[in-house]
């Protein structure tokens, strides 16, 4: 198999689970009919993509194959097809910028344009010192909190060009910060305060019939 | 407007606790024990009766699909949940899955025993990883306190569920692909038929439905059918989660009844179009997928299955992007355009090569580039490829841009013919 030459004098010599990760894949291959081990293959894939630094080199795919009893092309085939595994290394925080209509709407070309000039690199780069990846990303499913980035396990919501570079700025330090909306919302509820459930929750109780608790 | 009573989804902005305490406290797992034994024929014709259709776009009659289920079939069964949410527009399934999870677990355990399931799979895309922990939380709490596992409720009826976790194909929301996927393979759509509840997961008999419907169910049966289908209009029955975004003051997402006038939806929740509903210049009304409609059919259209098919687009998955006078129609399609060519599995060639065709078409005109004869051109080849593919994503990919000329053909022509003076 071919491999871009860039790429191939990054790619490490062998590649195998940490004894905890090990663990976890076992207990996430129990999910599955013992006989369908393959249906393990995206989590396994998250997993061995996180224990290094966030990317898939070769040798961490056949190493999944081989776990799975997956011929190998099968595990490639499904690392290329899909969108979240990295094929070739990233810097330590991803910055994802969803661009589809819904965010594009609210000003995501603002948000990306301020992340190229925070960072001085263009869509698809990572910075000289690795700490940071610009990706472009389709549709994040978090609409109305527009425009959005994923950056590792949150998303950052409701920005714009200066709030977006705030974030950058707080990872640059080290420092972790808020994640949800930017303009201090609560979820998906209205800015300016919610239009329904103003009466308590659990008021809907009375309605329920018969029956006891378990 | 749905009254508050009426709600489903109590704690729809997480302003309390995603856990078991909590969820019980909004009437979660009330009476639990007692619904399942009432028993599969009276779980599905109650869910039947409610009216409930699928929440996910297709609109399908939920109780009726899971009465194509086969009975006394020997071995596995399964439900497979479909929270591979990611159609822009739409972030409804995500709500449920931070702030009310216990919902989604609670309806999949009483949806398990209407089609006689063995076990359960969540399949969540893999960017929502706070909305999975919290549905991960659910499940361990659920199988703490009895309530899945063996003997779930205290039962003689025995359920595990798991969850999935994807990463990152928005065709994976087509059932069969989910499917696919599940097997750990590429999401690439099944020909049809076989259907899922015949030859579904693991060659298995299958249902597949999306989070929505299932965190509904539960509600269904412990207010009842005649409750649930009192909500709405005939064929259109219940609440939904509605999310506005795009050229709104307040974008949100809500539960509202099916049939809301839109522009009460927008006005009511989203505190109206950004500078006055006479700024609105067109409105997608369910998602990327349904075709936009301009204002004058904004200012009646009801939001539902039925409201919306009568005026050529669709309720899909109820995300509603608006669109104010300020907007570029034609850049925001051919984005659309752009995402589903991204997004195109490969499988089909009018999808394949369709989908970037058209996306390149719109482009061209977005920047001036292309001749007036080259709308007839694009249309032509949406037509084509419409209707023609394993799944549902080619036709995805063609409507939204011919809802765009349906509408405003006159204006991209007059653009068009602009551009060439200036070039000339």
């Amino acid at each position: 198999m071919s491999t871009p030459a860039s790429v191939a004098g990054l790619q490490p010599e062998s590649f195998a689970f940490t004894p905890e990760n090990l663990a976890t894949a076992e207990k996430i291959i129990s999910r599955y009919p013992a006989e369908r081990k393959a249906s393990a293959v995206l989590p396994l894939l998250h997993l061995a993509q996180r224990q290094h630094d966030n990317w898939l080199p070769r040798v961490a795919m056949d190493y999944v194959a081989d776990l799975l009893g997956m011929a190998r092309i099968r595990v490639y085939e499904v690392a290329t097809f899909y969108t979240m595994y990295n094929h070739k290394p990233v810097g330590k925080h991803l910055i994802e910028v969803c661009t589809t209509t819904p965010c594009w709407l609210r000003g995501s070309d603002e948000v990306l344009g301020a992340c190229k000039r925070r960072l001085g690199i263009d869509v698809g780069e990572t910075t000289a010192d690795g700490k940071f990846t610009l990706v472009e990303v389709e549709c994040a499913g978090a609409c109305v909190n527009a425009p959005v980035v994923a950056i590792g396990e949150d998303y950052y919501e409701d920005l714009d060009g200066p709030a977006i570079v705030a974030v950058i700025d707080q990872l640059e330090r080290g420092e972790i910060p808020t994640p949800g909306s930017q303009i201090g919302r609560r979820g998906a509820c209205p800015a300016t305060g919610p239009t329904t459930l103003t009466t308590k929750p659990g008021a809907d109780d009375k309605a329920v019939s018969g029956g006891t608790d378990d | 407007m749905l009254r508050d009573e009426d709600r489903i989804y109590t704690n729809l902005y997480g302003f309390e606790g995603s856990d078991l305490k909590s969820a019980r406290a909004r009437g979660d797992w009330h009476g639990a024990k007692e619904i399942i034994q009432r028993g599969r024929d009276w779980i599905v014709s109650e869910v039947k009766d409610s009216g409930l259709r699928g929440r996910g776009g297709a609109g399908f009659s939920t109780g009726l699909k899971w009465s194509f289920m086969p009975k006394n079939v020997k071995g596995p069964v399964y439900l497979v949940v479909n929270g591979d949410e990611g159609e822009p527009g739409t972030c409804k399934d995500r709500e449920i899955l931070r702030h009310d999870p216990h919902k989604l677990v609670e309806g999949a355990l009483y949806a398990s025993v209407g089609i006689g399931a063995t076990a359960a799979y969540i399949y969540v895309r893999g960017e929502f990883k706070r909305e999975i922990q919290a549905l991960e939380r659910a499940v361990a709490e659920a199988y703490e306190a009895g309530l899945i596992g063996k003997n779930a409720c205290g039962t003689d009826y025995s359920l595990d569920i798991y969850v999935h976790v994807g990463a990152g194909a928005y065709v994976c929301g087509e059932e069969s692909a989910l499917i696919e996927s599940l097997e750990g393979k590429k999401g690439q759509p099944r020909s049809k038929p076989p259907f899922p509840a015949q030859v579904g997961l693991y060659s298995r008999p299958t249902t597949v439905n999306n989070v929505e419907s299932i965190a509904d169910v539960p509600a269904i049966l412990r207010r009842g059918a005649s409750w649930f289908s009192s909500i709405g209009r005939p064929k259109n029955h219940g609440s939904k989660i509605f999310c506005i975004s795009g050229h709104v003051n307040t974008p949100c997402t809500v539960e509202e009844s099916l049939g809301i006038p839109l522009r009460e939806l927008i006005e009511k929740h989203a505190g109206g179009v950004r500078g006055g509903w006479d700024n609105l210049l067109a409105v997608i009304p369910g998602g990327s997928s349904t075709p936009m409609l301009p204002k004058d059919v904004c200012e009646t259209v009801l939001m539902d299955y039925d409201g919306l098919s009568s005026v050529k687009s669709g309720l899909g998955s109820a995300g509603v992007i608006v669109m104010d006078k300020s907007t570029d129609l034609v850049r925001a399609i051919a984005r659309l355009a752009k995402f589903y060519a991204h997004e195109s599995c490969g499988q089909c060639t009018p999808c394949r090569e369709g989908t970037p065709w058209m996306a390149k078409m719109m482009e061209r005109i977005a920047n001036g580039s292309a001749r007036v004869e080259e709308i007839d051109m694009l249309l032509d080849v949406s037509k084509q490829i419409e209707g023609r593919t394993i799944c549902a994503l080619a036709d995805a990919a063609a409507w939204p841009i011919q809802g765009l000329f349906r509408h405003f053909r006159p204006d991209v022509e007059r653009r068009l013919m602009a551009a060439r003076k200036t070039a000339a």
